[in-house]
């Protein structure tokens, strides 16, 4: 499918959705909306996420395929790479480390030009610096909306927020996270659709996953900063959706912007285990990062191996034995 | 004038106006097109047959009808359905791709051609359409919508042209935040096609051949001992020592194995010598063997059964002459198969000995379990040690070196240091090549995993761009006229890629070089190197 049909189908999908949580709320549904639509989101995420994750696990892995990107251990006095070569399995978690908070391998990026038909490579920072910064900020985005879901707000939600609103510009306090995801999302979203490449590999499932990220960050930044609703009310259903005692009440007093923003953070929820956002769990997985490569110091088992056709050295020698005889090779048979 | 197979057919202003703009139309839309030049014969009826593998037939490539089965859109899902329950990466791999796109310009062919298909995520995503439409619920339900598309015949011959035209040189997936290897993804679909018996000539013919000989080259043993008298006589030209070349020799410490590609042809024929030399001269009691006469595996091309079938000598051929442990020669996908592959699939090896140095005592821990060390891990324990053979580095000073980190050793094994220590002490004129280019980030020769054939001439000028490039610079900047590199395959391609992009310098194994400056006991006065060229130095005299 081309870019237009692609974006335009991913854009009417998040705009309708938005459309069905706002326009459902303002219809009287907020109930529906407030609370049915996020517990089955909830359970349809973990349900999937289970799944998802149980079903690469019960596929084996047969073969050890690390990838190396550094000097293997042989001989003593020679320097190994314990990162890009792990041989323990201390430094097969150090590598995931590095690979899952910093997003190792992204760092390495290079960018090719052509001059005259020879290849020049220069590295190439921007990608990773884009999935830091929407990454980074959706996170603590996320551990900040903790502090609507429990009565107390735990002391390091506290710390989070007073680091992210270090610009301290106006009240409410501006936190750097609000602008940085967004940022991140349209940076992200406008290479897709600029670098001719990238957008020729692009597919509905991409920009849909990005554009209801920005639906949920534009609505949620509205929210907090231009239509505000009543937050104590906000207060009163998320506690209540965390207790699972859900305060209905509260519904009639908060601004149908919060219910389009809910109904699209429900979607992604639903949406998350059946769609490439899994790689946020398929990291941990991958074959050719979480092996050490030790595959000669200890033997790695394929549990179904498979029993296959050999060419026995005595059928060679049925097929070859006077020839080699003749040169004096020696046979096992005469 | 030049045929297609040439690489005089190809201009080389031609060949370097690249452009990475994509077509107008979509991908799914583009269908694929035969270029003489651009795919490789498909496999004849009788190797296939050889190997018991299905569908043998001549069949081709530009005909319409392949000859598949009736049912082979069913042969295809549920060989699918098999290999995503047998195989973890290729479920996550099939699954979490974000197309970041960090690996679309760091394959050779897609640097050396602009075909967005060999953009490695592009390549993925030729399998993944049909792994969403089939066996995702979203796929199901929304198709195109949601990244599918129906399997037709126009997908099996996208995947033929597309899956042979990648090495599985997993340079992508040093790059992939993930970790999504292409080659694990062209071994899977390269499997798949084998189901319907599509196979190219030039990999399934070693196949079947080392299935019988015992190598790629189909070598009998008694030619083989007749190539290896040869040997023995040029190297008494050479140097004035007569030496027995052991073969299928019971009871001998060591048995060595090596590509059979380096025994056939030149250059490798000089490392294949100077292998002879170099263990005649350590005294090391090893032996050659011709049952197992193939370290390289064509098997991994092919799938993984295929590959175990042939690889199982080595393991077998070591249990009947009764060696404590194996060494093996320079070669590329070879070590991926050996470092990798090889005890998982034919181990224990529980008749064989932790590699032990019987001249330095030191003992290969790492290898505790494969019992198989890389001569160059051997060499340079020697020369740590002390107990190398004296060498003379000038007869090596008509050489400027460089190094082609071959692209199996590298990514799939992580030998960098051993090979340039050896290098470092046989040579005196040793410089890198750019650092985007060597070490995890080396390229590809172009002709690896089974496509370095001549009628894929302009795939393998394309491919091998990269890498010439980077040989060229260096040839500019600082008279290299030396390539080495560890690797038969790269021996018999980068050949033709140095002689079209870097003309003027040769391909040589490290083991040539030392077999060159290694001073042997009672040797005549050297006066030529193991090509029969003079030494730097015996001309003016």
């Amino acid at each position: 499918m081309s870019f237009m049909p692609s974006f335009l189908i991913s854009l009417a999908a998040v705009a309708v959705l938005f459309g069905i949580g706002y326009g459902g709320a303002a219809a009287g549904a907020g109930a529906v909306i407030g609370i049915y639509v996020p517990y089955a989101a909830l359970l349809v995420f973990l349900g999937g996420l289970v799944w998802k994750v149980a079903d690469w696990a019960n596929s084996p892995v047969p073969f050890r395929i690390p990838t190396t990107s550094g000097q293997q251990k042989s001989l003593d006095w020679i320097r190994r790479d314990p990162i890009d070569s792990p041989f323990t399995k201390g430094e097969v978690v150090l590598r995931m480390a590095l690979e899952v908070l910093f997003f190792r391998s992204l760092l390495k990026n290079t960018k090719t030009q052509l001059h005259h038909g020879k290849p020049a490579y220069a590295t190439d920072l921007w990608l990773w610096l884009a999935a830091i910064i929407f990454h980074y900020s959706m996170l603590v985005v996320l551990l900040r909306h903790l502090r609507l879901f429990l009565a107390e707000t735990p002391f390091f939600v506290t710390a989070i927020e007073r680091a992210d609103g270090f610009m301290q510009v106006g009240v409410p306090v501006f936190y750097a996270t609000s602008i940085g995801i967004l940022l991140g999302l349209l940076w992200l979203l406008s290479r897709r659709i600029l670098n001719p490449l990238v957008r020729y590999i692009s597919l509905p499932n991409d920009y849909f996953p990005l554009l209801l990220l920005l639906g949920i960050a534009g609505s949620g930044f509205c929210l907090r900063y231009i239509d505000k609703t009543d937050i104590v009310a906000v207060k009163e259903l998320t506690v209540g959706l965390a207790s699972f005692s859900p305060a209905a009440d509260a519904i009639a007093n908060i601004n149908p912007l919060f219910f389009g923003h809910l109904f699209l953070v429900a979607i992604l929820f639903a949406y998350f285990p059946f769609s490439k956002l899994m790689h946020l769990a398929g990291v941990f997985l991958s074959p050719t990062r979480n092996l050490a490569n030790n595959s000669r110091a200890e033997r790695h088992i394929n549990p179904w191996n498979p029993k296959v056709k050999m060419h026995t050295y005595d059928e060679y020698e049925d097929d070859f034995r006077d020839l080699m005889k003749e040169v004096g090779l020696p046979v096992e048979k005469e | 004038m030049a045929k297609f197979d040439e690489m005089a057919f190809y201009d080389h202003k031609e060949m370097t106006n690249i452009s990475y703009a994509p077509p107008a139309t979509p991908w799914m839309d583009t269908p694929v097109q035969f270029r003489p030049g651009s795919y490789i014969y498909p496999g004849k009826a009788r190797h296939l047959e050889y190997l018991g593998l299905p569908n043998a037939r001549e069949w081709e490539v530009t005909e319409n009808d392949w000859k598949l089965q009736d049912n082979w859109k069913q042969i295809i899902l549920e060989g699918m359905a098999d290999r995503l329950q047998r195989f973890r990466s290729f479920k996550l791999f099939m699954d979490i791709c974000v197309r970041c796109g960090a690996c679309a310009d760091k394959c050779h062919f897609f640097i050396g051609g602009g075909d967005p298909k060999n953009m490695p995520v592009l390549r993925a995503e030729l399998l993944r359409s049909i792994y969403r439409k089939n066996f995702t619920a979203m796929g199901k339900v929304m198709g195109k919508i949601a990244g599918g598309r129906p399997l037709t015949i126009d997908v099996i011959k996208e995947w033929f042209y597309y899956f042979f035209q990648c090495t599985e040189c997993r340079r992508c997936s040093v790059f992939c935040p993930y970790g999504i290897d292409t080659a694990e993804i062209t071994i899977m679909g390269r499997e798949l096609l084998g189901l319907l018996g599509i196979y190219v000539n030039w990999i399934i013919e070693p196949a079947a051949n080392c299935f019988r000989t015992g190598n790629h080259l189909g070598i009998q043993p008694h030619t083989m001992k007749d190539i290896f008298d040869d040997f023995a006589t040029d190297i008494e030209d050479i140097t004035g020592i007569s030496l027995d070349i052991p073969f299928n020799k019971k009871g001998a410490e060591v048995l060595f194995v090596t590509p059979s590609g380096d025994i056939f042809a030149e250059p490798g024929i000089y490392t294949a010598m100077g292998y002879c030399l170099f263990f005649n001269e350590i005294g090391l009691d090893y032996t050659w063997s011709t049952y197992a006469s193939e370290g390289g595996n064509f098997g991994l091309f092919t799938s993984n059964e295929v590959m175990k079938r042939l690889n199982s000598k080595i393991y077998a051929e070591a249990q009947r002459l009764g060696v404590k442990y194996i060494i093996g020669g320079e070669c590329g996908h070879m070590w991926r198969v050996l470092h990798q592959y090889m005890d998982t699939m034919n181990g224990p090896a529980d008749f064989l000995e932790t590699p032990k140095n019987p001249i330095t005592g030191t003992v290969f821990e790492h290898a505790k379990s494969t019992k198989m060390i890389h001569i160059m891990e051997f060499m340079a324990d020697l020369i740590k040690n002390g107990k190398m053979p004296p060498v003379d580095k000038s007869r090596n000073d008509d050489c400027v070196v460089t190094f082609h980190d071959s692209c199996n050793p590298a990514r799939g094994m992580g030998i960098f240091e051993e090979p340039r220590y050896v290098l470092r002490h046989v040579c005196n004129n040793f410089v890198e090549m750019p650092e985007n280019t060597i070490r995890e980030q080396t390229f590809c020769c172009g002709g690896g995993a089974g496509l370095g054939t001549d009628e894929n001439m302009e795939m393998r000028l394309r491919g091998g761009l990269p890498r010439g490039a980077a040989v060229k610079h260096v040839q500019d900047e600082h008279g290299v006229n030396r390539l080495s590199c560890m690797c038969a395959i790269d021996r018999a391609t980068l050949h033709t890629v140095c002689e079209y992009w870097a003309h003027g310098v040769e391909v040589c194994g490290i083991t040539e070089l030392v077999a060159n400056a290694m001073i042997c006991k009672g040797e005549k006065k050297r006066e030529i190197n193991m090509r029969f060229q003079p030494l730097p130095g015996a001309e003016q005299e």
